[in-house]
């Protein structure tokens, strides 16, 4: 096939397109000077300050706990309903489980949250539960978007894996819960493992959703960078950006490394 | 023995379980099918109740739709807060734009990740990983700082603007933070990853042996792109065009931070209509409203996704 020198010029612009905000953002966290875009000197006072921020550091704390229960939880569902629309064949309800498991994908973000938060607030009325709002309503709100990525991640895997290992151990008299603990399980485990934390990722992400359904005193990570975003230029912001890209990059290096071992090995 | 099996409480809600007709398998289905309901939709039924009752100064603050009376209930419904919605141009307008918006957005998304995932397939493999990674990492750090990371690109004193007094080409700051330019710019920065990924799934996929024989043919490479390639990849593009206008329909956060006071998304003006106005109904009227014009694009996509995929 001939190649032009046209198409690899367009993908390096996308690639520049994508970093070069990013890349900012990092430079001027380094910034001396209070504002972000005129360069002062090399400086690291705003991860300092940032340190010593106990708001920013309590709302880090609340949103690594939401999203390491939300991720968990939507794990295991997300994994039932995908196991359930890959080998359940046709049942009752089938199709209202593809469409209810699957919507939340491309449901905006406003209508999620303020259904949900509705939701609560009748429940609150009509049975008392949940008792005002929180921590734990902006899980059930996670877990509830969250289990369409799982199911999305997971099913993909279950209908690439080979039936016949499956079917092999039920013809040598194992039940199907074992069947699913002892081989489907260690099979899918990747699909697990990278659903894990994809909603890790989105729920430590969310803004619109955890703002509706939360009450007073638990407010995430990106209320607190939202609102301090909204009243203007804040360079620690920047420095916070720095840390979670490289805790980003250094997860996904990981993650590349161990894939590409394993893909040597296979 | 399985892990149920071995525990006797476990043993014993199976069995209990199983009296009523209940088996694991009915089980399994169960969990996430309830969880779904209750939690997913469920909420829309609620949002529509609160649609039809009207606003009072209470907490909640609604008016309930069914009051009983001793003996008799009442039941109010109120379509007030539609017939407003369609009266004040405000709510139409933010319909029409967002819709506008997302649309542009996911043409340009298509503009921009098409050559850039076509690039990712046709790369030898360790390279093509690479990219692919490159692709998806901007996508694990957090949306919120990317359109943050932007503001400070736009604004009047920002890295483009500054960059373009340096070189001379300009004297004066062009505005361009709070502008519906910075919106297509923002929604189409941190959607394409979504248009990328589908779009790359597909063309991976593509036989390199027809653009083969489309070459042998005579067919020039523009000409085989659009007879062989872009057909053969309608899948990604609709799976990917998909994920970018449904969602940035309803955006918030973008139109917040990088629009002006005048890009009225309908996503923004929810929030207000909810967190500043305080007017649950009508915020729920403005909800269900979107969810029907939702509902269209979403048929069309999902027929068009049906007819590529038969035909190919």
């Amino acid at each position: 096939m001939r190649r032009g020198i046209l198409l690899p010029t367009f993908a390096v612009l996308g690639f520049v397109f994508l970093y070069a905000p990013i890349l900012s953002l990092i430079i001027f966290s380094f910034n001396e000077s209070q504002l972000v875009t005129v360069w002062g000197g090399f400086s690291t006072k705003w991860y300092g300050e940032l340190l010593r921020d106990p708001q920013i550091l309590g709302a880090a704390w609340i949103s690594l706990q939401v999203a390491a229960v939300s991720a968990t939880v939507a794990v295991a569902f997300g994994t039932l309903a995908a196991f359930v629309l890959a080998r359940f064949g046709p049942f009752r309800g089938r199709a209202m489980l593809t469409g209810m498991a699957t919507a939340p994908l491309v449901m905006p973000e406003v209508i999620t949250g303020l259904s949900l938060l509705l939701l609560f607030v009748s429940l609150e009325q009509i049975i008392g539960w949940p008792a005002g709002r929180g921590m734990l309503t902006i899980i059930i709100a996670h877990v509830t978007f969250c289990m369409a990525f799982v199911v999305v991640v997971v099913q993909s895997r279950l209908s690439g894996m080979d039936l016949d290992i499956e079917e092999a151990a039920m013809d040598l008299g194992a039940r199907p819960v074992r069947v699913f603990f002892d081989i489907t399980l260690p099979v899918i485990a990747p699909a697990l493992v990278a659903g894990w934390l994809l909603a890790f990722t989105l729920s430590l992400d969310d803004l619109v959703v955890a703002s509706f359904v939360t009450g007073p005193g638990a407010s995430t990570l990106p209320m607190v960078i939202f609102s301090k975003v909204r009243l203007g230029v804040s360079p620690d912001i920047n420095a916070l950006a720095t840390i979670i890209i490289a805790i980003v990059a250094i997860g996904v290096g990981i993650a590349m490394w161990l894939m590409r071992r394993g893909a040597r090995r296979d | 023995m399985s892990v149920i099996e071995s525990f006797p409480p476990f043993r014993w809600t199976a069995r209990f379980l199983g009296w009523f007709g209940i088996d694991g398998r009915a089980l399994v289905v169960a969990i996430p099918f309830l969880w779904l309901l209750v939690f997913f939709l469920v909420p829309f039924l609620v949002v529509a109740k609160i649609s039809v009752s009207e606003p009072a100064i209470a907490m909640p603050p609604y008016t309930p739709i069914i009051s009983w009376d001793g003996l008799y209930a009442t039941i109010n419904l109120s379509f007030e807060n539609y017939a407003f919605l369609l009266t004040d141009p405000l709510y139409v307008n933010a319909y029409v734009f967002s819709i506008r918006v997302a649309f542009t957005s996911a043409v340009l998304a298509l503009l921009v990740g098409y050559p850039i995932a076509y690039y990712i397939a046709r790369s030898p493999e360790p390279k093509r990983s690479l990219l692919l990674m490159l692709v998806i990492l901007p996508f694990w750090t957090s949306f919120l700082l990317r359109v943050y990371a932007w503001q400070g690109f736009l604004r009047s004193n920002g890295v483009i603007n500054n960059f373009l007094i340096w070189t001379g080409v300009i004297d004066t700051p062009i505005q361009m933070l709070q502008t519906d330019f910075a919106v297509y710019l923002g929604i189409v920065y941190t959607y394409l990853p979504f248009m990328i990924l589908p779009l790359y799934a597909n063309l991976v996929k593509l036989d390199e042996s027809l653009l083969e024989a489309s070459a042998d043919l005579g067919a020039r490479p523009v000409s085989t792109f659009f007879n062989v390639t872009l057909p053969l990849s309608m899948p990604g593009v609709i799976a990917g065009f998909m994920l970018v206008f449904v969602p940035a329909i309803g955006e918030f956060v973008i139109p917040e931070l990088l629009g002006g006071p005048d890009t009225l998304m309908i996503g923004k003006v929810l929030w207000n209509e909810f967190f500043q106005n305080r007017d649950w109904p009508v915020a729920s009227a403005v909800a269900i409203a979107m969810l029907v014009v939702l509902v269209v694009p979403i048929m069309i996509l999902r027929r068009a996704e049906q007819r590529a995929a038969d035909a190919t």
